[in-house]
């Protein structure tokens, strides 16, 4: 425990002093330019084979994140009807190992053959912010926000932990805490079931210039931020020199965070540890193409209206003559 | 006429209770109140399938106001009742908060929060009342048109 605690306050200082570089840095600028005003949205690019599994990142994001944390009422109300799960994680927050309410980010493990030798890749895992993101367009309050910048955020203050958003992400990827939030002042028996929560890519650093946590403590450059187009070019040029693979480009019909791996995905996806907290790494269809195609089909049902109404007119007329 | 008016009856009535049932399937309720437990009814608690009903269900709906609006222009007699007026108002805050969503739900739209929001409490408060005025209609038996 006290390596832990050291360990945080280590990382605590590490983020102020690489602030206080960044103030005057290039890292500054570059923060500041992510920051301008853009019709494109910020991609963020993970090189995996630059990634050693420090998990700097993890606890560079669990500390600037804490204030959003939340804080359970205990006891929790009697949920009805039973089957309703309770979820708490509050007695749990140093787990690191997978997604929690009180991590939202942790680092995946993957044994693969690189040129005849068995090789470790570490895999930093999070929210992908898609383009289209179910969980925002899915979430019949609101509660879930899209910024135009491309990230996706879950508002505390608004989410009653009914996890659709959880059920319709194709990675799973928010995690819920009974016992916070809005549900607490409505029927807290009888609907909601706490907060949800998710990477929000540091959306207040991002507003006031600064880049997301994970990306600035990461001693190994493994992420990069920066407008879409400018991303997907690194991200291919990266493919080309290393001979290697993308992830995240055409998942769920687009993200925001683009994967650039040594060897292909599926065989990532094989060997990762799967399961509650820990997403996939498979392909994933657009889950929101059927609506979309059907939403732009839409435009046609008042025409089919007027059709009928005049092909019904024009059939009465023939009657009376 | 009559079968035409009948058969419209019909495609309102199946319409309307399909919105009502997947629009409720937009929360996550069906699955917390064992509903999609029944036999048959397990596709309730899939929201990707609601969603995709729902908006089928909405073509229909717009289609059939538009029909019926320009069918009475034609006609030209009839006298709209008070319940009528009040269920064509919201119908129309329906179909206008709804189509809104559905626009917020392309990739590339962003709407502001608030009014997310604000459509999203709309959209369910005016489906509630539909259903109650609706329900008072049947009761009394009181048609749309005199």
């Amino acid at each position: 425990m006290t390596s832990r605690i050291s360990r945080r306050a280590f990382l605590k200082g590490s983020i102020t002093v690489a602030g206080s570089v960044a103030a005057t840095s290039s890292v500054a600028r570059a923060a500041k330019s992510i920051t301008k005003k853009s019709s494109e949205p910020l991609v963020t690019l993970i090189d995996i084979s630059k990634c050693i599994g420090c998990e700097e990142c993890v606890y560079a994001c669990q500390e600037v994140n804490e204030p959003k944390f939340p804080e359970p009422e205990k006891p929790f109300p009697k949920m009805f009807p039973s089957r309703v799960p309770v979820q708490d994680w509050s007695d749990k927050r140093d787990v690191t190992d997978r997604l929690t309410p009180y991590n939202w980010l942790f680092i995946q493990h993957a044994f693969v053959d690189i040129d005849g030798e068995e090789t470790e890749l570490t895999i930093p895992r999070r929210c992908m912010h898609c383009a289209n993101p179910p969980c925002v367009k899915l979430c019949p309050w609101g509660a879930l926000k899209q910024e135009d910048n491309g990230l996706s955020r879950i508002d505390s203050d608004l989410c009653l932990g009914g996890s659709k958003c959880k059920s319709v992400c194709p990675w799973n990827i928010p995690e819920r805490q009974t016992g916070s939030g809005m549900y607490l002042n409505i029927l807290p028996s009888l609907a909601g079931n706490g907060n949800m929560h998710k990477c929000d890519r540091c959306y207040n650093r991002l507003e006031k210039g600064e880049q997301p946590a994970c990306i600035e403590i990461c001693p190994e450059d493994v992420q990069t931020i920066g407008l879409k187009s400018e991303i997907l070019k690194k991200a291919h040029a990266l493919v080309r020199e290393t001979n290697g693979y993308i992830y995240g480009e055409l998942e769920n019909g687009g993200t925001n965070t683009i994967y650039v791996s040594p060897v292909p995905f599926d065989q990532l996806n094989k060997s990762i540890e799967k399961g509650k907290g820990k997403p996939h790494l498979k392909k994933v269809e657009n889950m929101m193409a059927n609506g979309t195609n059907i939403a732009k089909a839409m435009l046609i049902a008042p025409i089919a209206g007027i059709a009928a109404a005049f092909g019904k007119f024009y059939l009465s007329s023939q009657e009376d003559k | 006429m009559k079968t035409t008016g009948k058969l419209r009856k019909y495609i309102y009535g199946i319409t309307f209770f399909f919105l009502v049932l997947t629009g409720f399937g937009q929360m996550p309720v069906y699955k917390r109140y064992y509903i999609s437990d029944i036999p048959g009814l397990e596709w309730l608690s899939q929201f990707y399938i609601t969603h995709v009903m729902h908006y089928i269900a909405s073509f229909v709906l717009i289609a059939l106001v538009v029909y019926v609006f320009i069918s009475f222009i034609f006609r030209g007699s009839g006298k709209i009742t008070g319940s009528g007026y009040l269920k064509i108002f919201i119908l129309a805050g329906l179909i206008v908060s709804g189509s809104l969503l559905v626009i917020r739900n392309l990739p590339g739209v962003f709407l502001g929060h608030n009014l997310i929001i604000v459509l999203d409490l709309t959209h369910l408060a005016l489906c509630m009342m539909l259903m109650a005025v609706s329900f008072y209609t049947l009761i009394t038996k009181k048609t749309w048109v005199k």
